[in-house]
């Protein structure tokens, strides 16, 4: 459904640009009424301003991004690296395990990040990693201001983004393919 | 023999002027200082935010429920912002023309409170007439001070040596000097009706038939814009756009040459004003209050009206400031030549037509 926008010559009224100052005038003066009285969304935190009174963070906020947990406590990443090859200031850098194995909580849970680091002070939050994981297994949560005292210690290992990323339930499908692959008579791999 | 001095007429009025100098320069800085205020308050909430509400000198909280307000309010933030000023550093980089940079600061400032010397904040207290000097040319004498003010930001650009005061000081040459004509082709009419270039006789003429802005509102329009072009101004900010400049014209400074700069800025805001109530709102007088004092209690009543309507003034300065985006810069010079001079001049024919037709 086409909107048509009306584009017509501007009359010589519009054309001295006093409509346009006037409506400035009106907007301008529409928010500083506003905050006058108080009713402004931005800046009214109820009981005093920011950073005595905590700021309200909206829903779907692009805070830090942390590693989280399903239901059963087991970790989601299987280091894929595709959030490590789409983060555009490189933030994330993820080790797979070789081909020996590596760090497994469960069965069938055959490639598990050995370590998994993201740089906070590259991060540029913009979310890419959260949508680009298969595994819905990376989140931007609400964490809007994050301070250290080193570099080092900004830069946040495996165990610091899983315990600070929480439990996200999930679809489990590592675990129902599991069933399935357990359940049918002959399998290629052993399953155990 | 110092009796004698006393009485001496000569002494007498040069004791009063200085004492009105005085006068006007405190009360000018304060205003200046607490406009840096008005404006950061009111830009903050346009923009839906608070401005300074945290500043507080160690002991003003302690008072009672007057402290936590004025805390609020922000009033002690001019007095950290001048403290600030007198304890940065005030740095000289090592690639400036240094006799032009330091002198570019001063050059910039002193026009801005020469204007004020004419401007009749009152109309009498006890026996002095509430203006520092009474000229009978004293929109010329404003006109001239004001072609000065180019000078400083040209040499502060100038004599940075760098790219972008360059640019600033180059545009803001331009700029001022092409407003300049506009703001002065717009008041031509104004003496038309008159008759007498002395500020004063304009306030009494404004006082008896009603003030200016009423009988030339093409001539107020051009002014008030000239205006915001004369004091570097958005939308007129080309000089110290910070978005494109860094900081224009005072980039390369710092500290107490800063300072400068931006007091006289809003010196020069302030003088605008003045100026334009005077011409076009009736400078101290109101329609029914527009005999000169003749007690001193109607001395101080001027006097307060006149900052009142300043006052007005400052804060629609203020407010178009968060309001418009900035000119471009070859619309603004079109603004400035092509359009703003013609409609000075077909006011000024206007004009002389109908004082020569309705004041036989």
């Amino acid at each position: 459904m086409t909107k048509v926008v009306d584009r017509s010559p501007l009359n010589f009224y519009e054309r001295t640009y006093l409509p346009a100052l006037v409506e400035g005038f009106k907007v301008t003066a529409r928010h500083f009424v506003r905050s006058v009285k108080g009713e402004n969304t931005a800046t009214d935190l109820g009981d005093g301003y920011y950073p005595e009174a905590p700021w309200r963070v909206a829903e779907g906020y692009r805070g830090a991004p942390y590693l989280v947990r399903d239901q059963e406590g087991s970790t989601k990443c299987v280091s894929c690296q595709l959030c490590e090859f789409i983060c555009p200031p490189k933030a994330i850098k993820i080790t797979p395990p070789g081909p020996e194995g590596g760090p497994a909580d469960r069965p069938n849970a055959e490639k598990m990040p050995r370590e998994f680091e993201i740089n906070m002070l590259r991060c540029i939050f913009c979310g890419l990693c959260q949508e680009v994981c298969p595994e819905e297994a990376i989140f931007l949560q609400q964490h809007y201001s994050l301070s250290g005292l080193s570099r080092e210690e900004m830069i946040y290992n495996k165990e610091k983004l899983l315990k600070l990323g929480g439990v996200h339930a999930g679809i489990q499908k590592w675990k129902h393919k599991l069933e399935e692959a357990k359940e049918q008579e002959t399998f290629p791999v052993n399953v155990g | 023999m110092l009796e004698n001095l006393f009485i001496d007429p000569t002494f007498q009025f040069v004791l009063f002027s200085a004492a009105k100098i005085a006068v006007v320069f405190g009360v000018v800085m304060t205003f200046v200082a607490y406009a840096v205020l008005v404006e950061r308050k009111v830009s903050a909430f346009i923009q839906d935010r608070v401005g300074p509400n945290r500043t507080a000198p160690p002991l003003a909280l302690k008072i009672p429920v007057i402290g936590r307000f004025l805390q609020r309010c922000g009033i002690f933030q001019p007095m950290a912002d001048g403290l600030k000023f007198i304890l940065k550093e005030d740095f000289t980089p090592a690639y400036v023309r240094t006799i032009y940079f330091w002198i570019a600061p001063a050059i910039s400032v002193i026009p801005a409170f020469l204007t004020l010397a004419v401007i009749p904040f009152g109309s009498t207290l006890g026996k002095q007439r509430m203006v520092i000097a009474d000229l009978n040319v004293g929109i010329l004498y404003t006109l001239g001070i004001v072609s000065l003010g180019v000078y400083g930001i040209v040499l502060a650009g100038w004599a940075s040596n760098s790219k972008y005061p360059f640019l600033g000081g180059i545009r803001s040459s331009a700029q001022m000097i092409s407003y300049e004509i506009a703001m002065g082709m717009s008041v031509v009419s104004l003496f038309l009706i008159v008759g007498d270039l002395n500020l004063s006789k304009l306030i009494q003429w404004q006082a008896d038939h009603g003030w200016l802005v009423l009988y030339q509102p093409v001539a107020f329009v051009i002014f008030l814009v000239s205006a915001f072009a004369e004091t570097n101004r958005l939308p007129f900010d080309l000089p110290e756009s910070e978005t494109e400049l860094v900081g224009g014209y005072h980039t390369e400074y710092s500290s107490m040459k800063f300072a400068l700069f931006f007091l006289g800025e809003y010196a020069n805001m302030i003088a605008s004003s003045a100026m334009m109530v005077t011409l076009f709102f009736g400078g101290w007088s109101l329609p029914f209050l527009g005999k000169p004092a003749d007690s001193l209690l109607g001395g101080l009543v001027h006097i307060g009206i006149f900052i009142a309507k300043m006052i007005v003034l400052m804060v629609v300065f203020i407010w178009v400031r968060w309001m418009l985006p900035r000119f471009r810069y070859d619309q603004l010079m079109d603004l400035g030549w092509r359009r703003f001079i013609p409609i000075a001049l077909l006011n000024i024919v206007l004009t002389a037509l109908g004082v020569a037709l309705f004041n036989r």
